[in-house]
């Protein structure tokens, strides 16, 4: 295969990834990797490089949009990528020492969990906590447009939800994606804040976040631009296509098809995780 | 300086940067693929990017000397310097709204954004 063949199909690959990763949710970069990896043979640290540059791609363009909508919320993002950025520093060093057999393992253990959570939906948040004083202090709170006027919030557990985000920032930078389904689970599930708000916040955090580990990638050598450039530029075609598509668009067979599809290729990392 | 206002600036900061960014990567890729389109790709083993495509400011000198492997790892760091814009941008906005916590809160994030771009291993 000479390179020109080579960036035709990673492009095709990751532009499928990014369209498919709109569509369900699941974002770009937790299905490009594996496919790299299982359908062509790319070592998992050069695909980890080149996903987590898409990554920054994609959330990015998306959050554009989101923020403009009034929908997420600078502050509770802002605040949260402290946690998030220090994580992400945590995993992408600790990503440089342990060996790729042990990161396909816990790649495949991610894309199952994120394979079942886009096909069931979180339980309907509580409100009944008590009040958090530090997230009245920190002004962590809004309204976003609803169908009754504007709705306002205030977050909650704020130290659960920050420990969380720590947590997610250090999978993004073990594994080089967003790792927005842990995002969502901290803000939606524990801190109480409206699902749409949590996810649009989710998204514009992700940039920040992957930013914190492709300085510690670069100077490792694992973003390689021959393979970085079809697959930044094919997931973010592919998302935008996707998320044009989104709108109206009944995603419910499509979401389940694709989660076996993910399911599979979660089991096939584990898998080869184990034989090296 | 209202949050509505630093959020337009922020929205229209993201969609500056990434279309920069991608501009810059496909320029660059269009001329690696004429050049080096006939060789053959070895991604099975990790070898590590050579020291000049590792550091912001050798991946610029081989950007501007016309490497079209560099221009693409200038698109790169145009891309990953977006969300650091971002967050400076954040800071500057809360400095006029006279909001000193989140002053402080922005700039943490972007001491640490600093540090991992920074910091060499």
């Amino acid at each position: 295969m000479t390179v020109r063949e080579f960036t035709a199909l990673v492009f095709l690959i990751s532009a499928s990834a990014g369209f498919l990763g709109a569509l369900t949710g699941l974002g770009g970069g937790v299905i490009v990797t594996p496919a790299l990896t299982l359908l062509l043979g790319v070592d998992l640290r050069y695909a980890i490089g080149a996903s987590l540059v898409s990554v920054i791609a994609t959330s990015s363009g998306a959050a554009a949009a989101f923020v403009r909508d009034g929908f997420s919320n600078i502050r509770i993002g802002m605040f949260l990528e402290i946690a998030t950025t220090l994580g992400a520093i945590a995993g992408a060093v600790l990503a440089t020492h342990i060996p790729t057999s042990a990161l396909s393992i816990i790649f495949g253990i991610v894309l199952l969990h994120a394979a079942w959570q886009s096909t069931h939906s979180l339980p309907a948040a509580r409100t009944d906590d008590a009040a958090d004083p530090l997230a009245q202090r920190l002004k962590l709170e809004g309204a976003f447009p609803g169908s009754h006027g504007a709705q306002h919030y205030r977050a909650r557990r704020v130290k659960t939800g920050f420990a969380i985000m720590f947590g997610a920032g250090t999978l993004s930078g073990l594994l080089g994606i967003g790792s927005g389904a842990l995002k969502v689970i901290a803000m939606d599930q524990a801190m109480r804040i409206p699902f749409k708000v949590s996810t649009t916040t989710s998204n514009f955090m992700i940039g920040v976040t992957a930013a914190a580990s492709a300085g510690i990638y670069l100077s490792r050598g694992y973003i390689d631009p021959g393979l970085a450039m079809p697959v930044m530029l094919g997931v973010l075609a592919g998302s935008i296509a996707g998320a044009r598509v989104l709108v109206g668009a009944r995603t419910r067979v499509l979401r389940i098809t694709f989660a076996v599809a993910v399911a599979a290729m979660a089991v096939e990392m584990i898998y080869s995780g184990f034989q090296k | 300086m209202t949050d509505e206002r630093l959020e337009s600036i922020v929205a229209s900061l993201l969609r500056t940067g990434v279309s920069l960014a991608a501009a810059v990567v496909l320029g660059g890729g269009i001329v690696y693929l004429v050049r080096h389109g006939g060789e053959h790709p070895a991604y099975s083993a990790f070898h590590g990017e050579p020291a000049e495509y590792r550091y912001v400011s050798s991946i610029v000198r081989a950007a501007f000397s016309g490497q079209a492997r560099g221009i693409i790892e200038l698109g790169l760091l145009i891309l990953i310097a977006t969300p650091v814009a971002r967050v400076v941008a954040c800071v500057a906005g809360f400095a006029l709204e006279k909001d000193r916590a989140y002053v402080v809160i922005t700039t943490i994030v972007l001491a640490i954004l600093l540090y991992s771009l920074i910091s060499k291993p």
